[in-house]
């Protein structure tokens, strides 16, 4: 077959595809959301998107013990999720290969905080693989599978989104077909309940010890020696910033497995090279290792400990140079993402803004509502934490209840959000709770979740009634708004403040770039008729600007909604829900 | 000797940058070259700053691109072109829509769109190309057609014939607006309008 330029994680979904992977099942979480998206286009594989993280691991290792190479994904802080399976699974090992993939996102692209995943890996004492391209995620996809089976443990697939979403080429292979692993009833082995586990953690130990040596002979590991004055110890995408920024001045050496580390080959590169540097994103991982082993390297000393690492850092801070570069003198405004037109979420913000409320917000394409001019949001921590955090609020002082809110999205709700309002109805609280249901997971690109009655492959499915569980769990007041509909969002929200008992509000209706959505012709704002107010302009739509003193809007982009129209007073925006 | 090429595609959210870098990927790649892409998914693909870095050449290392290493940088709106100027090398070449899209800081009216980028651009002694490529999208028949007039214009600073850009253009749009995309490529290739066909 002939070379194909993938992104990362088309190339891991390929790896997952030729090591005869049978089943995956994952949360979506940018930058990893494509690997299993590309998986489902294999009929070979049964893939899922899980409600969450924890779920998904442990449908993956349920598969894995009933023989199926099995698949997990998600991003860093979906590992926080999964934690708790994953700890355990390091004690129950596999039958089947299992490969959990995890993609960190220095520079927080699209997270809300830059953890390092390197540490799980150790804490849980799984062996973990770091690929430097998309060659390389495809080819320690099926090494880890391998892997898993030789050493009996789940294995670890570290990413990081420039690898996930950079291409690079990579020539396909065949698939292989992966021998059934018949299931065999073995308590000490599964059955982790405090004499079993005793002794699984003896093996685990055991484990380590054999990948230790393994580590110090593995191909992936590996010396390149070029000039011996500088020496860079390096993995993942920091192995390819090294080598654009040093080229042949230096040697690397580049690690393949970060856990465990190759103590042997490490000893070995610094007693080689002259002055040696650790490259790596965030934590100082290597380098506490390093200097435990009582060698001498550079790393955070002149490498920082925030954000990705960069070429033009590397150059900087090993060879002292920067190259040139131009700029104007003048002031760029910046250009900060925001809520699409016609967005549902956003006339549930501006009602929002209207009442003046606390609002508890979550993670999501809603979070945009935190920015100019809307900026409705007080809190976002977690998925999930909107609605737990609300009925903290609200416990702290029982008033707060008037005037708080929780926004959270349909697949955030069903992530963790239901346990949350399991709680507000357990413990009594009389919390709000908004979930905006766009009929979709929106933020990382439109995956379907348990309320859209799709699964990934796009076969209808049994779809969750948000009304009858918010029922279900003990919310006696549930109602349902068009956010499009101002006056009928506000009064939702002023009865549900107002009732001396728990509410959920959902408010509903599908993202405009699904596909099925019609969407309507563009306003158009009679200038005749503006009297420059600029009550439009507080909603934050991109479509609308002021020319002169008048509202403008932009038909390319204008999607009909009308909600800028109901603010108009003047009757100056036509068409749309307005007429 | 090693030979690379740094071009970086930069716009706003949605513009359809990812597009055009997949196709001058596809053409890279069919030239025989090692080829490294980087895109941007998920937060600032709704209505942020985008920007794309497509790296060829005989052995490329890093997918990313740094301030001082782009030989080409492909605008799609002006300001974007000002803020990322500082990657372009001493001496390379800017290629930029002259279509304006104001930030929402400009919007809500706490920012202001400086004006006359262009000519401060050209007064800086930037090699500049400019098109207005949104006017010619129109004409091609379609507004969205911006990005693959966009990369028309590019690959008339490159060195490969132009029926090899169609060609990737064509296995990379819907056939059912294939059509429409040759025209599109074509306007920005000859800087001009031309007649549908
Ligand atoms: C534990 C965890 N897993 C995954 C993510 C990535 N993520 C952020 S928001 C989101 C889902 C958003 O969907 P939804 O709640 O339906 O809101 P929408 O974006 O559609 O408005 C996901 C999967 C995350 N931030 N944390």
């Amino acid at each position: 077959m002939s070379k194909a330029l993938l992104l990362g994680n088309e190339a891991a979904a390929r790896g997952l595809y030729e090591a005869g992977c049978r089943f995956a099942s994952s949360y979506p979480g940018t930058p990893s959301t494509e690997i299993t998206e590309e998986a489902a286009k294999f009929e070979e594989i049964e893939c899922e998107w899980a409600p969450n993280e924890k779920v998904a691991l442990e449908a993956a290792l349920g598969a894995s013990i009933a023989g199926a190479r099995s698949f997990c994904g998600m991003k860093h802080v979906g590992l926080n999720v999964a934690a708790d399976p994953l700890f355990t699974a390091s004690y129950t090992g596999v039958n089947a290969g299992l490969v959990i993939a995890v993609a960190d996102d220095p520079g927080m692209h699209s997270s809300q905080n830059e953890q390092d995943s390197r540490h799980y890996a150790r804490a849980a004492k799984i062996l973990m693989l770091e690929p430097a391209d998309s060659a390389e995620c495809r080819d320690f996809m099926k090494l880890g599978f391998l892997l898993s089976e030789q050493f009996d443990t789940p294995v670890l697939l570290r990413l990081s989104t420039r690898v996930s979403h950079s291409r690079s080429l990579v020539e396909p292979e065949q698939r292989v077909s992966a021998e059934e692993k018949p299931y065999r009833k073995d308590s000490g082995k599964y059955v982790m309940m405090p004499a079993m586990a005793q002794k699984r953690h003896v093996l685990v130990e055991q484990r380590i010890e054999a990948q230790r040596t393994w580590a110090n002979s593995a191909g992936i590991n590996r010396a390149e020696y070029h000039s011996k004055k500088i020496g860079v110890i390096c993995a993942g995408i920091n192995y390819q910033y090294a080598k654009e920024a040093l080229r042949e001045n230096a040697s690397y050496l580049k690690l393949g497995c970060v856990y465990p580390l190759p103590d042997a080959l490490l000893k070995e590169f610094c007693a080689q090279c002259g002055e040696v540097f650790v490259a790596e994103d965030l934590d100082d991982y290597i380098e506490q290792h390093c200097r435990a082993l009582g060698l001498r390297v550079h790393g955070k000393d002149r490498l920082p400990l925030v954000g990705e690492l960069s070429q033009s850092l590397l150059r900087k801070a090993i060879l002292g140079e920067a190259l040139p570069a131009k700029a104007l003198e003048v002031p760029i405004p910046g250009r900060p993402p925001v809520l699409c037109p016609g967005c549902p979420h956003r006339g549930l913000f501006f009602a929002l803004k209207k009442r003046k409320v606390f609002v508890s917000g979550d993670i999501g394409c809603y979070t945009l509502g935190a920015l100019a001019p809307l900026q409705m949001m007080d809190t976002c921590i977690c998925m999930g934490a909107s609605v737990s955090a609300l009925h903290g609020r609200n416990k702290a002082n029982p008033q707060n209840a008037k005037n708080s809110v929780a926004v959270i999205g349909d697949s955030t709700f069903m992530h963790s959000g239901i346990t949350g309002l399991i709680n507000i109805a357990y413990n009594k609280s009389n919390s709000v709770v908004v979930i905006l249901d766009n009929s979709i997971t929106g933020m990382t690109g439109h995956q379907q979740n348990p309320t859209t009655g799709l699964t990934i492959k796009g076969d209808p499915t049994a779809a969750v009634s948000l009304e009858k569980v918010c029922e279900a769990v003990g919310i006696s007041r549930v109602t349902v708004v068009d956010p499009y509909d101002l006056q009928a969002t506000e009064d939702a929200l002023r009865e549900a403040l107002a009732a001396e008992k728990p509410s959920v509000i959902i408010s509903r209706r599908p993202c405009v770039l699904l596909k099925y959505v019609k969407t309507k012709p563009a306003l158009v704002a009679d200038a005749s008729a503006c009297t420059g107010c600029k009550q439009c302009m507080r909603i934050g739509c991109p479509a609308l600007s002021f020319q002169g003193n008048k509202a403008a809007i932009d038909a390319a982009q204008c999607v009909g909604c009308g909600v800028c129209a109901q603010l108009c007073r003047f009757s100056a925006i036509k068409g749309g829900l307005a007429q | 000797m090693s030979f690379q090429k740094n071009i970086m595609i930069v716009g706003v959210g949605g513009q359809g940058t990812l597009l055009a870098s997949r196709i001058l990927g596809e053409v890279l790649l069919s030239q025989g070259y090692d080829v490294k892409v980087s895109e941007v998914h998920g937060m600032s693909q709704r209505g942020g700053s985008v920007v794309t870095y497509v790296k060829y050449g005989s052995a490329v290392a890093s997918p990313i691109i740094d301030k001082g290493e782009a030989d080409v940088i492909l605008a799609f709106e002006q300001l974007e072109a000002v803020r990322w100027l500082p990657y372009l090398k001493l001496g390379g070449k800017l290629i930029t829509n002259t279509q304006r899209m104001n930030p929402m800081p400009v919007i809500t009216g706490v920012a202001e769109y400086p004006e006359d980028l262009l000519a401060l651009l050209e007064g800086a002694g930037v090699d500049l190309l400019t098109l207005d490529a949104l006017a010619l999208a129109e004409q091609a028949g379609s507004v969205k057609a911006v990005n693959v007039v966009l990369l028309g214009a590019l690959a008339r600073q490159m060195e490969f014939g132009e029926e090899i850009w169609q060609d990737a253009v064509s296995r990379t749009v819907k056939p059912q607006f294939a059509a429409m995309n040759r025209r599109a490529f074509e306007m920005g290739y000859r800087g001009q309008s031309v007649a549908a066909n």
